[in-house]
């Protein structure tokens, strides 16, 4: 038996959250006693870093029809992988592919899948998957009562483990069917980490009173190397980028450190944050309720904070 | 244009999680329900819209039992056409994305609308899933919707960015921010949602592959720790020195 690994890949380089989902199939198949196949489609350079957390074996699925994001053709690629390799239990990155491409593969499989998990299946008796419900509010233990199993991990929910194998990588064309979907046009963003990779996040809300003063948010982020995010209503009136405002509507991030500044703490924007294993709030109102959920807090003004912040910030580094 | 939205209820945003039946049961009581953000506001009034230039019609279907009428009604008072309701609770997303596609297969849509996930569950499974059961393209997380006779233009987010991409009905797609702006329903809307047609289909055989064996709430967060805004150099010494995270 073995458990696969579907590895995905940008700009021809392996994905942070891949060598997390690698590490995660590695600590189950330590328990299990099986081994780990990871799963590459399209192009992809350096594959055989993939041992380092934990992969035997990497799959390179060179198929043309793959250089585009194409989920059915993947979840095809995927299905003949684990076939091939009798694999009981398939893991994902909860990402955008993740997202994509797993329910896809759970309906043609007729497996079980778990989204979003946050630790390791529990494995003696039942096989059950914690994960996160009621955006982050609370977890849930679910039971998965197929022989194939599909899992997508919540990227940053677990340390990743190393192990330094040495995978081989073996190339292999599978046959695919065609794709309807024809890839037009791709807006890559320039910033490196999608926010919800980011183990740092700094982020500012409508207290900070207009775009103009997101200069000493961006200093401060870029002093502590963190990403830059929002909420809702500053993304909404166009003060700043769509793809920064987290919340329930927005992304659901769970980095290490979240630094939220001039943000009300609304549940709705909690709903998306408040997995992150350590909040700050900046907030000139003491009652605000970002406190309550906060490890550390400021009561103070932004304005005359964050300077102090950034300047603290370099003289660290 | 014949377009199927598949919505789901959900807990108002507000509502205080809890749970019964020694951690089994999520707790209804007091809890208001809604219609599914994504499914309301992107997916739902995108495919309003559609209708509105193009023509055709926009059809809910719900998985669900007889208390989810309401939240049916209100989608209805938003401006859909009909209404289907398949009699089952669900349990399980290959359960519903079954039921759902089965319906689809039955009645032929030019596409399937689903929200990107439900903020109760968060699975992001069941419109994959749809795609699957019916062998039809999946565009997910789609943040703009147009047509050109029957060619679709979608923007979609992608990991690291988005693309645009074009496909040609039928298709599946789920919504996300950015497809369409909520509507309010007017009292207009509410009076004829009272008689639009709400259709309730019994559902076909199949068995669940997933169950939930329990809940469980986050730990209660220890008090928050204030520093004073005079000195904030001290929260990065907390941060580096006691949090051990930067
Ligand atoms: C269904 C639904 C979904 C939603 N989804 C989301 C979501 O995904 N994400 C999201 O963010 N919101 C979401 N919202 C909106 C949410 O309810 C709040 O309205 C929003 O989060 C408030 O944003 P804010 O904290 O930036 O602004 P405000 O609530 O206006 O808060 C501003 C804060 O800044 C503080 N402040 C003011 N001046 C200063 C200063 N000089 N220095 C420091 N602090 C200062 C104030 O004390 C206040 O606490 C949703 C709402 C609904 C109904
Ligand atoms: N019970 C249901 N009935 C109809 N549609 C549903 C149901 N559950 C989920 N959906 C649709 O599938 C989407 C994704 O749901 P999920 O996979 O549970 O996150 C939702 O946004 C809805 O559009």
């Amino acid at each position: 038996m073995s458990i696969l690994v579907y590895a995905n890949t940008a700009k021809n380089k392996v994905h942070k959250s891949a060598f997390e989902a690698v590490s995660y199939g590695a600590q189950i198949a330590e328990k299990s006693g099986d081994s780990v196949t990871a799963v590459v489609v399209g192009n992809a350079d350096d594959l055989d870093t993939l041992g380092k957390y934990g992969a035997d074996k990497v799959i390179h699925v060179t198929n043309d029809k793959l250089n585009d994001f194409q989920p059915t053709l993947i979840a095809q690629a995927i299905q003949q992988a684990a076939e091939e390799n009798n694999a009981s239990i398939i893991v994902f990155s909860h990402d955008l592919s993740g997202k994509s491409v797993a329910p896809i593969l759970a309906a043609k499989m007729n497996a079980g899948i778990v989204t979003g998990a946050v630790d390791l299946p529990q494995m003696d008796g039942d096989f059950i998957v914690k994960k996160a419900v009621f955006s982050g509010k609370a977890y849930a233990h679910v039971k998965v009562t197929t022989a194939t199993k599909i899992i997508s991990l919540t990227p940053n929910a677990l340390e990743k483990k190393e192990y330094n194998k040495t995978a081989s990588v073996e190339d292999k064309a599978y046959e695919l069917g065609d794709s309807r979907l024809k890839v037009v046009e791709q807006k890559i963003q320039s910033t490196d980490l999608p926010l919800t990779e980011a183990e740092l996040v700094v982020s500012a809300g409508r207290g900070l009173k207009g775009p103009e003063n997101w200069g000493m948010i961006e200093d401060l982020a870029k002093a502590l190397g963190a990403a830059t995010a929002c909420s809702r209503p500053v993304s909404d009136m166009d003060w700043r980028p769509h793809h920064e405002h987290v919340g329930q509507t927005g992304v659901a991030i769970r980095p290490n450190l979240y630094i939220a500044i001039g943000i009300s703490g609304a549940i709705q924007h909690l709903a998306g944050v408040n997995q992150s294993k350590v909040i700050v709030a900046i907030n000139t109102d003491p009652e605000a309720p970002f406190f309550k959920a906060a490890d550390y807090g400021i009561v103070g003004d932004a304005f005359e904070v964050v300077p102090k912040l950034v300047v603290a910030a370099k003289a660290m580094n | 244009m014949k377009i199927l939205v598949c919505i789901s209820k959900a807990p108002d945003t507000t509502s205080k999680i809890a749970f019964t039946d020694n951690n089994t049961a999520f707790d209804k009581n007091g809890v208001q329900f809604i219609i599914n953000p994504y499914d309301e506001w992107y997916a739902l009034v995108r495919g309003l819209e559609l209708k509105e230039a193009n023509g055709g019609s926009v059809t809910i279907l719900n998985v669900g039992g007889a208390d989810n009428d309401p939240t049916i009604r209100k989608a209805l008072a938003i401006g859909a056409d009909d209404a289907v309701r398949i009699n089952m609770e669900p349990t399980d997303a290959l359960g519903v994305a079954k039921q759902i596609a089965d319906y689809a297969k039955e009645n032929t849509f030019d596409m399937v609308l689903c929200g990107k996930e439900t903020i109760d569950y968060n699975g992001s499974q069941v419109g994959g899933m749809v795609a699957a059961f019916l062998d039809q393209p999946f565009i997910s997380n789609a943040s703009k919707l147009d047509m050109a006779g029957n060619t679709a233009t979608v923007e979609r987010d992608i990991q690291g960015g988005k693309e645009i991409v074009q496909v040609d009905t039928p298709f599946v797609l789920s919504a996300a921010k950015g497809m369409a702006e909520a509507r309010i329903p007017n009292m207009r809307g509410i009076m004829a949602a009272r008689t639009k047609p709400l259709n309730v289909v019994e559902p076909s055989a199949f068995e669940n592959t997933t169950e939930i064996a329990s809940y469980e709430l986050p730990p209660a967060k220890g008090a928050c720790k204030m520093v004073s805004a005079d000195n904030p150099a001290e929260l990065l010494n907390l941060l580096r020195n006691e949090a051990k995270i930067i």
